[in-house]
């Protein structure tokens, strides 16, 4: 191993690599070294993806910020158009707005609901795959099916199995609420969450999968010498020794649920009914879009910004992120 | 003892370390800005200039087929000014990626299929160009369209559009359905909202059909083109959506047609649940709301009759109005060369390229005096007769600020009132109204 070795208070140079050599280069080596390194070819070949998480992710998202706190509209280039700072009037008129407060509170319902159905449900499956032994590829794939799947195909299954005459309504029976899944107001939130849920399903089990593969077999051996159950060793030794993998879990599905888009857009048409399933992500999309107010679409955009920071956070702090 | 020792930067390494990441923010930055000046391409072109230009057309199978016919005609009598068109690339709507092109500074001289809800959008965004500034445009415009040509301009008085084809929006039924519930085929009672809604009883109860009409009842905007505006303009003789600046829609005609098609849901004659599919040619339904474009689409699929939407005391087919469904042609500020643009916009639209669009696509060039312009068309087609006449009384959608967004508003209050039935149409069409009138009132 070529790498330096550490003593007490000094840094002795590797024979292999050659001594020090004390000026050699000279001054402009040095300025060199500071600007560019020891390596100049790795800031040469981390440049494009450092370029593209400044064009994709830090700049709209600062031009977002700018955006929220102006009267702002997409004009064409060249285009004289006044768009005059304008404080927090847009965050107010989002926050008057009973629409959007509802869309905050319906990805609220619907995080409620399908985060720890993802946790729990991944983590059971995960488990039990784990252990399987025949068709365990066939059932990997399984799962994982749904969420290589584009949404526009599954979504039109579900319209089909959810609908009044759906397969499920002729399984329930007299059960069936009235209206369908849908278009019923108290329904139609839990049902996305839901289908959520299931399409997302597999990549969590393969998060979970792999971190089982670090879950020590000797620890499940010693518990069952001591006399340990099934249910015991999956609370004492599973749920703990996976628990990184739980703190990634919870933060992907709650920011994936928060950017919740396409399924009230196209399983539920719009929102519908009344408002009961639009998402925040939605309200952008028309208001921003649709309806040429993309100021508006960015102060909704940032309060989601910050909610899932909060939300993060919390989550961090009670699943013990900062032990993982 | 052996003493731990922690390896700290120094200020001098961490300035390094800075220093580093600063050159590498450096570099990212400049390839952003080279790929911005790659995208920010477009600008302000010349109202005189000559010469090659772009265009987009419509994805539809029919109008690519007028389209390639159109330019190649163009090219072939203008070498120097050489059309090249394509389709108006994927998106989820034109609307939003010509919106997104304006915005880039790449839009294409001319997009034939401009819907007029999204102009004064566009206008805003200073992607139009005003075609009153040419010499002969208001002329050429108000000569082509007549009357009509009215409802195209925008707040100021000018047009940003060009006035190019209209779908009017008519009602199909399905005859042999109708046969199979004992209903006259030929002529069906479907005059007046109570007419229509006995037939619907019947084509129901007898099983004839699920639903007797199937609009979508999704709470997207421009859903309230096929039901309600239809129904509307047809009960009020031709009365826009908004009219000197306030909603017209809360008026006791508006509420009528409201409480017209509540009672077709609230009975279960209307679907209430987003359909996969095409209702009407699946037998799903006895009736839909569709335009010209339609008749080659259910030619081998339905047995098909078309007539007005129904009012609350009837009115003469002649006499009825409905909703245009008009996609029209915008010139962008983006075009370098705008005079030739101009030219082949005159040339897309004059009588012999009209004739060409109505022969290959079956809608409705937004011309005066339709069915005298092409005798021959409408002789050898019959069933589009009834639509060429219908085109001459269309109301379309107004060219006020925030269009979309007052659709939007209407739509909410529509589902919520109509189609799940939920309160009083009069106070959520009244409050709606309210919301409409302060947002049109915004520039």
């Amino acid at each position: 191993m070529s790498t330096p070795t550490v003593s007490s208070g000094s840094v002795t140079p590797n024979p292999a690599t050659g001594p020090a050599r004390p000026g050699g280069g000279g001054p402009r080596r040095s300025v060199r070294r500071r600007w560019l390194g020891k390596n100049p070819l790795g800031l040469v070949l981390s440049a494009p993806y450092l370029a593209f998480v400044l064009l994709v992710f830090a700049y709209p998202l600062v031009f977002a910020f700018y955006m929220s706190f102006h009267d702002y509209f997409f004009a064409a280039p060249g285009a004289v158009v006044d768009r005059p700072f304008v404080g927090l009037a847009n965050f107010q008129e989002v926050l008057s707005d009973p629409a959007i407060i509802r869309s905050f509170g319906n990805v609220g319902i619907f995080l409620l609901i399908n985060v720890p159905l993802t946790v729990i449900l991944s983590l059971v499956l995960a488990t039990a795959l784990n252990k399987v032994v025949h068709a365990r590829t066939f059932l990997r794939v399984a799962f994982y099916v749904p969420y290589v799947t584009a949404s526009v195909a599954v979504v039109g299954v579900w319209i089909f199995l959810f609908s009044g005459n759906g397969l499920v309504n002729q399984i329930l029976g007299p059960l069936a609420p009235d209206p369908a899944w849908l278009i019923n107001e108290q329904w139609a939130m839990p049902t996305i969450a839901i289908f959520v849920t299931w399409k997302g399903l597999g990549f969590f089990i393969l998060l979970y999968l792999a971190a089982l593969q670090n879950v020590s077999e000797e620890l499940y051996e010693a518990a069952a010498t001591d006399g340990a159950g099934k249910i015991r060793m999956f609370f004492s030794i599973t749920v703990p020794g996976v628990r990184p993998a739980t703190v990634l879990v919870l933060l992907l599905a709650t920011v994936t649920g928060a950017n919740l888009f396409t399924e009230p857009y196209l399983l539920t048409g719009g929102g519908g009914p009344n408002g009961a399933s639009s998402s925040p992500v939605l309200l952008m999309y028309q208001r921003g879009i649709e309806q040429g107010a993309p100021d508006i679409a960015a102060a909704i955009g940032v309060i989601l910004v910050i909610g899932v920071l909060i939300l993060a956070f919390i989550q961090r702090k009670l699943a013990g992120g900062d032990d993982s | 003892m052996q003493r731990r020792t922690r390896i700290h930067p120094t200020n001098r390494q961490t300035r390094r370390r800075h220093t580093r990441m600063l050159a590498a923010a450096a570099t990212s930055a400049a390839m952003i800005v080279a790929l911005g000046a790659c995208s920010a391409g477009g600008s302000s072109g010349g109202a005189e200039s000559r010469g090659d230009i772009t265009i987009w057309y419509s994805n539809n199978e029919n109008e690519v087929l007028w389209g390639k016919q159109m330019v190649e005609a163009w090219n072939a009598e203008n070498p120097d000014e050489q059309v090249k068109a394509q389709e108006i690339p994927a998106g989820k709507s034109s609307e939003e990626v010509i919106g997104a092109a304006i915005t880039a500074g790449n839009a294409p001289c001319l997009v034939f299929n401009t819907a007029p809800v999204a102009v004064p959008q566009f206008q805003k965004q200073g992607g139009l160009v005003d075609l009153s500034s040419f010499e002969d445009g208001d002329s050429y415009i108000q000569e082509r369209t007549g009357d009509l040509a009215d409802q195209y301009q925008s707040d100021d008085g000018k047009f940003y559009q060009m006035p190019w084809k209209s779908n009017p929006v008519m009602l199909f039924y399905n005859k042999d359905l109708f046969a199979a519930a004992g209903l006259d085929p030929e002529n069906p009672a479907l005059a007046t909202h109570e007419e229509f809604t006995a037939t619907a009883r019947t084509l129901v109860a007898s099983g004839a059909a699920e639903y007797a009409i199937y609009p979508s009842p999704t709470s997207q905007f421009f859903q309230s083109w096929f039901d309600f505006y239809p129904t509307y303009a047809a009960e009020t003789d031709g009365t826009l959506f908004i009219e000197d600046g306030a909603a017209t829609f809360n008026s006791d005609e508006g509420v009528e047609v409201g409480e017209f098609w509540k009672t077709l849901y609230a009975e279960g004659l209307a679907g209430k649940e987003q359909y996969q599919g095409d209702s009407f040619a699946d037998g799903k339904a006895a009736m839909s709301s569709a335009g010209p474009w339609a008749v080659s689409v259910y030619k081998d699929a339905v047995n098909w009759g078309a007539v007005p939407f129904p009012t609350s005391t009837g009115v003469a087919p002649e006499e009825a109005y409905t909703f245009s469904d008009a996609k029209n042609v915008g010139l962008f500020t983006a075009c370098e060369n705008q005079a030739t643009a101009w030219d082949v916009l005159k040339f897309a639209t004059s009588e012999e390229q009209d004739g060409q669009l109505l022969e290959l696509t079956g809608q409705m060039p937004l011309r005066t005096d339709l069915t005298g312009a092409y005798p021959d068309y409408f002789e050898a087609n019959p069933a589009y007769e009834q639509f060429g006449d219908q085109a001459s009384r269309t109301v379309e959608v107004p060219q006020v600020a925030n269009s979309v967004a007052a659709w939007q508003a209407f739509r909410d209050a529509w589902t919520k009132s109509v189609i799940t039935g939920e309160g009083d149409i009069a106070d959520a069409f009244d409050a709606a109204a309210a919301k409409v009138d302060e947002l049109i009132a915004q520039p």
